[in-house]
């Protein structure tokens, strides 16, 4: 299939988050996000509980999509950032090693020159991280190696969900 | 794709409701979310023109429950049927799980459901999915209504390949459940043998 299934482990997950507070620090930001392509939330930190936050992976993975699409038309490969300027709050969102986006969400206390380049170093850092987490990914499939929680599933767990 | 975190112990899978316009995959989503408790879902998202009809996509994400200690998501999508929004389809399927096409029981809709069920087929291959290889189930919606196909027509012209499918009136909540529950059935049972 086209992409390798997306799996996360403590030690990045821990590694991932280190990352992206300092990028909240060091950028003056509010939130930030890390969301999969396929619009599933990896990781938030900052004010997150002030936002619907599986509803902003879906509509920023689709918004990654669509202007992706647009790119393609004109003969571009992505369009890598994206910046959103609203009256009080802005985006920032961009794609970190083909398949991760990072979505920056600050106000006037911050500023867009500040939000890129820390972005970039950030971005950086991130993309280290989620290489080892896929190398390591499919070591553990290669070996046969799985602590994978579905192996011994039942149709009773399944059914149980519905109930 | 699925996304499995072992950090938070979280499984999140991706659901797509197709097939031709107008056909109930909206209402679906809509039942679905209906009937779900508070606390299992989140907002509904529907990217829709003035109209009514899907622009973009509509979303839902459901959270069941626990298997073996993680967290079970899906997050469900519909597509914009019309046959203009193609480049749209072609996004959402993107990093999908399994498929849900809803087939619209109407006689004269029997042209664009066989149409709309190969333009599936060829987006998924697009993408590297065989129609073949990945969860699916077909439902037949609309059985209320009186200038039906039959149930046997249907599963000849749609269901060849004798994937699990369903009538159902989604006006009505009829069947919509089975269906949800067919495909989760599928994909979970995929991720097991997938392991
Ligand atoms: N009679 C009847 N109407 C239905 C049923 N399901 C959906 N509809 C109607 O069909 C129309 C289109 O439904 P919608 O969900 O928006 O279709 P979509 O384009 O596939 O998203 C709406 O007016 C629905 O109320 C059904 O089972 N029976
Ligand atoms: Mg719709």
């Amino acid at each position: 299939m086209s992409n390798p299934q997306l799996v996360m482990y403590d030690e990045e997950f821990k590694q991932i988050n280190a990352v992206i507070e300092k990028l909240l620090r060091e950028a003056n930001a509010k939130v930030i996000f890390l969301v999969d392509k396929n619009g599933q939330l990896i990781s938030g930190v900052g004010e997150t509980e002030r936002f619907d936050t599986t509803s902003l992976a879906s509509l920023t993975a689709g918004n990654i999509a669509a202007t992706g699409g647009l790119a393609k038309l004109i003969g571009e490969k992505e369009f890598s950032i994206l910046f959103h300027e609203g009256e009080k709050d802005n985006l920032h969102i961009s794609i970190v090693g083909g398949r991760v986006i990072l979505v920056v969400l600050f106000d006037t206390r911050s500023s867009l020159g500040l939000v890129r380049l820390r972005v970039k170093k950030a971005s950086d850092e991130l993309t280290a991280i989620f290489a080892r987490l896929l190398q390591k990914a499919e070591e553990k499939e290669k070996s046969g190696e799985s602590d994978f929680p579905f192996a011994e599933i039942t149709d009773d767990d399944i059914d149980n969900l519905f109930s | 794709m699925s996304f499995i975190n072992y950090a938070s112990r979280e499984i999140n899978c991706k659901i797509v409701y197709y097939g031709p316009g107008l056909c109930g995959k909206t209402t679906n989503l809509q039942f679905v979310y209906q009937k779900t408790a508070t606390e299992a879902k989140g907002k509904m998202i529907s990217l829709a023109t003035e109209t009514e009809r899907t622009l973009f996509f509509d979303f839902l994400p459901l959270a069941l429950g626990e298997i073996r200690g993680f967290k079970t998501r899906f997050h469900l999508y519909t597509v914009p049927g019309q046959v203009f929004y193609d480049a749209s389809r072609k996004l959402i399927l993107k990093g999908v799980d399994g498929v849900v096409f809803v087939a619209d029981s109407q006689e004269e809709r029997m042209e664009a459901n066989i149409e709309s069920v190969e333009n599936l087929r060829f987006n998924l291959q697009e993408q590297g999915y065989d129609l073949d290889k990945i969860p699916y189930v077909i439902q037949y919606n609309k059985r209320d209504l009186p200038n039906i196909v039959s149930v046997e027509e249907l599963r000849r012209e749609l269901n060849p390949t004798g994937v699990p499918d369903f009538e159902a009136c989604a006006a009505t909540g009829e069947g919509v459940f089975e269906t949800l529950k067919a495909i989760a059935k599928q994909i979970l049972l995929e991720l097991k043998k997938g392991k």
